[in-house]
């Protein structure tokens, strides 16, 4: 069905990336020096449909520094599959030469060094001059947003998402999907949506939770180049069990597989010649959608924020992942003749910022968004001694500082901070601004709660997120991190049933285990309980990192990760 | 679990709580009996039934299922977690348009929910699904 003959050119689209000599080593190799615009962008591949994919944005509208994962384990049949491949094993899967851009970008080898010599990566006015190269090159090219882009900073957070739709609107977005929008509470999503968000906004599993009807538009049917494509919409699954429920009691979410399989085959009989999911399922659980229902030529997947530099087959669908934090972004180029894909080819553009030229124009707009709050975000709270980062399965340094701060700001024993994939790094030796500290913390349930709990909760709340983590069934998965925990060491085995991964809790301030009848006095952010009680999470660590003002971290060896 | 379910609500984590924990066991004798009783023991087929359920519930108090079996003359539903694990049963009248059943339940914890149809002619086919009720709150 689909001929051989493109997919060796798909081959070739990205391997003229990474397979150009001259990436050079990392050792001080400034990025301008061995990258130009015009090699990043390149040329695309043939075909008749053009697709441009951001997903996960975070609403980092400026350049930042993110380094992917350490820990990405896959359980079931996801096990040393993409994305959960990382450092060497990703570089030997992909072809990518150790200390080459791309591996900066992909990997979180080295990353400080390279940090250093490749720069920052992402931002709003790079990604202008990108799409716009693209829309020059096929004016029929679609942009499609995979959503998490109106939740982030301290611009989305006091703009109320407003900062982003206007971005999003210049940038020419044409459709999106959605999970963190939603935590602007659903009276305001629909505010925007009726009065400011161009994209149309998409999600044919979002349902009435007491009508159990459709709420927004399922699908959109495109007209470019003589082709129609049909972009299905598929919302974060887990809305109300992972995030606040309170804040959009009306609504309903959910995998509905059964749902989408119709949409498919609704959008088909409506004439579509192409059909892609514009997800924000998760990449595991995008592979059980491409072999579960038929008819889906391509999954843009979110959520997960794995990028990858070629698209994996599953049976004839193909799933492409772009990354976050507007570090990559996805062109694909498909050759749909007769009402049939024939052809992909797909390009995964790493956002270097220092050799994309900004785009003026959006330069001058997302200036005019942050203009309000330019002097509070740029105050210096403090200095990072140590490399700050969020991703990973079970810990990020950054936490480790949410963490200290919780303990020592709100005299707990043990603290607990949300397994979120979302925040930029800090580099050691970089100044700790107060933007910095929103980037990590900006959201609109941050009380830092500080409760009681025994030993047997506390073993139970981990053995549950354990188990949306690593269920072996990606559909019972929710797509996060394992909860970071401060003041408590514990040993997982993630290949174990739910009641029996997690064992060995030892509260590290004795060294002794901890009891399951006892109490404990926990600190806590992001809970999705209404009426939760505490100070904003952003206000703990201010204070913390203002005490310190030198902020260094001792190595965390407190989670003893059996297999990993 | 020996903690009360409103200290449990308090802890200020856990939205779900009261129903939050390990796979309960399945009340095997009254989910048994109760088959037995419906079926007296036939051998179940698996084509022709399809059972819709989330696979994880956004409430453990009220979880939507959807069963649809063609031609059946009654759709039996199961949760073999429940202290009573017969939830209710569906009778279809010749006349019937279609064979199918929209409901929600209330489920104890992680269970699994069960869906027999018996068919006109005494056979009798089933579907399965795991539904799982957690505490929530950390989707990143």
């Amino acid at each position: 069905m689909i001929s051989r003959r493109h997919f060796v050119q798909a081959a070739l689209a990205t391997s003229a990336l990474y397979g150009a000599s001259g990436f050079g080593n990392w050792a001080r190799l400034a990025a301008q020096q061995s990258l130009t615009q015009d090699q990043l962008i390149g040329e695309g591949g043939p075909g008749n449909v053009t697709l441009i994919h951001i997903t996960d944005m975070h609403a980092q509208t400026q350049p930042i520094y993110f380094r992917e994962p350490e820990f990405n384990i896959g359980v079931g049949i996801h096990a040393g599959q993409p994305p959960h491949l990382v450092g060497s094993e990703f570089r030997a899967r992909f072809g990518v030469e150790q200390g080459s851009a791309l591996d900066y970008a992909l990997t979180y080898s080295d990353f400080e060094a390279m940090a250093r010599g490749y720069g920052r990566m992402g931002g709003l006015d790079r990604i202008s001059t990108v799409v716009k190269a693209i829309r020059a090159q096929a004016p029929h090219a679609l942009l499609l947003d995979g959503g998490d882009t109106w939740q982030g900073s301290l611009p989305s957070l006091r703009t109320r998402g407003m900062d982003m739709v206007t971005l999003m609107n210049a940038l020419g977005v044409e459709a999106m999907t959605s999970h963190w929008e939603f935590t602007l509470g659903s009276d305001r999503v629909n505010e925007l949506i009726e009065n400011h968000v161009n994209p149309a906004f998409l999600g044919a599993n979002i349902f009435d939770a007491e009508w159990d009807e459709p709420v927004y538009d399922d699908y959109r049917i495109f007209e470019r180049n003589g082709t129609a494509i049909g972009v299905i919409g598929q919302a974060f699954p887990y809305m109300p069990i992972a995030n606040p429920g309170w804040m959009f009691p009306e609504l309903s979410f959910g995998l509905r597989r059964d749902r989408i399989a119709e949409v498919v085959e609704e959008v088909r009989a409506a004439g579509a010649q192409v059909v892609v999911l514009l997800s924000h399922n998760g990449f595991d659980v995008d592979r059980q959608f491409a072999r579960d229902i038929p008819g889906i030529d391509v999954i843009l997947t979110g959520h997960t924020h794995d990028a990858l530099p070629e698209p994996i087959q599953v049976g004839n669908t193909f799933l492409i992942a772009s990354g976050s934090h507007g570090k990559f972004v996805s062109r694909v180029d498909l050759d749909v003749q007769d009402g049939a894909m024939r052809g992909i080819s797909h390009r995964l553009i790493p956002i270097f910022s220092d050799v994309i030229e900004p785009d003026p124009e959006m330069t001058a707009l997302v200036d005019e968004t942050r203009a309000p709050y330019a002097a509070e975000m740029s105050e210096v709270i403090g200095t990072s001694g140590s490399l700050l980062f969020r991703r990973g399965n079970f810990n990020g340094t950054w936490d480790d500082v949410i963490c200290d701060a919780l303990i020592s700001q709100r005299d707990a024993q043990i603290a607990l901070s949300p397994g979120f994939r979302w925040g930029a790094a800090i580099l050691p030796g970089q100044e700790i601004t107060r933007e910095d500290i929103y980037n990590v913390t900006a959201m609109t349930y941050p009380a830092a709660y500080r409760t009681e709990m025994t030993g047997e909760m506390l073993h139970t709340i981990m053995e549950d997120v354990a188990a949306n983590i690593f269920n072996p069934d990606a559909y019972y998965q929710q797509g996060g991190d394992m909860v970071r925990v401060g003041g408590m060491g514990y040993r997982i085995d993630p290949a174990q049933p739910q009641g029996s991964r997690i064992t060995e809790m030892t509260l590290l301030s004795t060294g002794e285990l901890v009891q399951p009848e006892q109490s404990y006095v926990v600190a806590g952010w992001a809970s999705v309980n209404q009426a939760t009680e505490g100070p904003p999470i952003w206000d703990v660590v201010e204070n913390h990192i203002r005490a310190q003002g030198t902020v260094t971290l001792e190595p965390n060896n407190s989670v003893d990760v059996v297999g990993g | 679990m020996t903690q009360t379910r409103r200290q449990f609500v308090g802890s200020g984590l856990a939205v779900l709580a009261a129903f939050a924990g390990l796979p309960h066991l399945a009340n095997a004798a009254t989910l048994d009996e109760a088959i037995q009783a419906f079926t007296a023991g036939a051998d179940m087929g698996s084509d022709g039934i399809t059972l819709i359920a989330p696979e994880i519930a956004e409430n453990g108090n009220t979880v939507p299922i959807e069963v649809t079996a063609p031609g059946a003359a009654a759709i039996m539903i199961l949760a073999a977690g429940n202290p009573q694990a017969d939830v209710c049963t569906f009778n279809y009248g010749p006349a019937a348009g279609s064979q199918l059943a929209s409901t929600r339940i209330r489920l104890a914890g992680e269970q699994e929910v069960v869906a027999i149809a018996r068919m006109p002619d005494g056979s009798f086919k089933q579907a399965r699904q795991n539904v799982r009720v957690t505490i929530g709150g950390c989707g990143g």
